[in-house]
């Protein structure tokens, strides 16, 4: 399965500032810390992970996103990164809209419901998809916003948002190239580098 | 380490020690103290290195006191925190809390005899801020040899001294934490500290500070202000948990209504009561100025980031959720600020009804956040296995 942390990493400046919104438990900081001595911040809500990332040095910040970013001031960081969050939000437009004030670069990945296995298992079974990267039962779930990367791109030609390079990520089906080819049927994830 | 030594061993003391200064103090007004006397206490073991010191701060009330029983079987105000496996591990740390200066409890303070004079200072002692307090805490780190701190941590009014070390002597401490604290003091503050030092100098037994020559005190005055301070240290949720309506003393369903007591006041009674027994009243005044005082900014042109700038240590900073003397908004400040000067910052808003009192009180998350950090600080400074 390919490393979507090294597809991040390689879009990192070496030392630069990062932001990561809804950080976990801290191993995409760290692991940024270590290869490209970045000076990086994490916000996250969740207790334990905030314990993990205290436990492994990083900075942490307890903060709500959905509360909003006002606080970090425009252009104060060269890349602000968001894993697997950007579902979750109340409102995910206005993040990135926030997430493009505050830092030079965005980086945000997301779980592309076009693959065909959720695609599948709500066209043949009927039901809301549970996969492995959906993990959760539709009426106690984290994920409250459903979308494709054709979606996402809509999205961001409607608020001029310049896309600088993706990558889509398959399952085993990687092998074969075929998440390239047809992204939206073979991408289980979408990575995107943004820009203003 | 064994679950069962976290909360029932406490930190074995060395017993309060009292160091003379003999060197003069330049006091932030413009006098100088020719001579001062810090009381304090320390628990654990300095390391060969003195790489492990930690420095206790304490707020408005507090003592050198922090943690096991004393000799007057009384616990230290930060033993839940501070001890043998605890979060402050007196197994890894050498900790340090002095009684500062301006205080009651055996340092130099009003009620001390000044100097070559048979009359205590009362109201004649000058006025201190927060910069004193630090500057005296150099002369015991110096004293105790040691060259710089592994943290400093402090709540409240500690955690301004904390940051106060962090701006202007950064190379002296690695490790910064600020637990409930602000930058500055809200004009609200500032109105519930002045409405405490009226009812001190209103005390008929206040004597403009000259209370000890009177032979007297104003107990009276005190008790009122800690009753006021006390109730802003809580929350109104905690208090009605705590309390309700419960009556302690007399019968509502009487005609003699005006015999009950309710318990929430018979409990600010006694703590108004108790407090007054133990405080020196000219050291509330002087040290809630010290409060309405502190601004860190005020000397960087109101610009916290750049005197955050000043800081090469890391900071925690902590808050909680009830706190309304301050609150998470204040600290949030603090994190602000730190993060623009591009300092290393952990935040924490601990979930807790207990209001501004919560730092004081045992709470599993913030014990298992200031103890995860300071494991990663053993780790970091001197290798100590987490």
């Amino acid at each position: 399965m390919t490393d979507i942390n090294g597809i991040i990493e390689a879009w990192v400046e070496k030392s630069s500032r990062v932001l990561d919104l809804g950080c976990g438990d801290g191993q995409l900081l760290e692991s940024l810390k270590a290869s490209h001595q970045v000076h990086g911040y994490g916000l996250e809500i969740d207790s334990e992970s905030i314990n993990h990332c205290i436990s492994r040095g990083l900075n942490v910040i307890e903060q709500d996103l959905n509360e909003g970013l006002g606080n970090f001031a425009n252009n104060s960081f060269d890349s602000v990164l968001m894993t697997q969050t950007l579902q979750t939000l109340r409102f995910p437009h206005l993040a990135l809209d926030e997430m493009l004030r505050i830092g030079r670069q965005c980086i945000v990945t997301f779980p592309n419901f076009g693959h065909w296995r959720t695609r599948g298992y709500l066209g043949f079974r009927g039901r809301m998809p549970v996969t492995k990267q959906l993990a959760y039962q539709w009426y106690d779930t984290p994920n409250i916003h459903f979308f494709t990367y054709k979606d996402f791109e809509v999205l961001c030609a409607e608020r001029n948002i310049n896309v600088v390079n993706r990558v889509f990520v398959g399952g085993r089906t990687n092998d074969f190239g075929l998440d390239t080819v047809w992204p939206n049927l073979f991408a289980h994830t979408a990575v995107y580098n943004l820009s203003k | 380490m064994s679950i069962t030594s976290s909360s029932t061993v406490s930190a074995n003391i060395e017993s309060e020690q009292s160091v003379l200064f003999r060197r003069p103090l330049q006091l932030a007004c413009g006098t100088v103290l020719n001579e001062h006397s810090l009381t304090f206490e320390t628990y654990g073991q300095l390391n060969d290195t003195g790489s492990n010191a930690i420095l206790i701060c304490h707020a408005l009330s507090g003592d050198h006191h922090a943690a096991g029983t004393n000799k007057d079987s009384v616990v230290g105000w930060w033993d839940a925190y501070i001890g043998p496996g605890k979060p402050i591990d007196t197994d890894v740390f050498f900790v340090v809390c002095p009684n500062n200066i301006g205080s009651c409890f055996g340092s130099t303070g009003p009620a001390s005899l000044a100097p070559s004079t048979e009359n205590v200072w009362g109201a004649e002692f000058p006025p201190l801020e927060v910069c004193d307090w630090v500057e005296s805490q150099t002369y015991l780190m110096e004293y105790l040899r040691i060259d710089c701190w592994a943290a400093i941590i402090g709540g409240s009014l500690g955690g301004m001294q904390a940051m106060y070390w962090a701006v202007n002597y950064p190379q002296k401490l690695k490790h910064a934490v600020v637990i409930a604290s602000s930058l500055k003091l809200s004009a609200q503050n500032i109105a519930f500290n002045e409405v405490a030092r009226r009812a001190i100098q209103s005390d008929p037994n206040f004597h403009q500070g000259n209370f000890i020559e009177h032979q007297t005190r104003p107990t009276q005055g005190l008790a009122l202000a800690r009753m006021i301070g006390h109730l802003t240290y809580l929350s109104d949720h905690a208090l009605g948990r705590k309390f309700g309506r419960l009556v302690h003393s007399g019968d509502l369903d009487s005609t003699e209504k005006e015999l009950v007591e309710f318990e929430v006041s018979s409990y600010l009674n006694y703590q108004g009561d108790k407090f007054a027994r133990r405080f020196d009243a000219n050291s509330y005044i002087l040290i809630t100025k010290m409060l309405d005082y502190f601004d860190l900014g005020a000397n960087f042109e109101n610009n916290t980031k750049a005197a955050f700038k000043q800081a090469t240590c890391k900071f925690l900073v902590i808050s909680f959720s009830s706190d309304w003397r301050f609150s998470p908004d204040c600290s949030k400040l603090i994190v602000d600020a730190l993060i623009a000067a591009d300092k290393d910052v952990s935040y924490l808003e601990i979930d807790s009804d207990q209001g501004h009192d919560a730092f004081l009180l045992p709470n599993k998350r913030y014990e298992q956040g200031l103890r995860s950090y300071l494991r990663h600080v053993a780790k970091t400074l001197f290798r100590v296995a987490a």
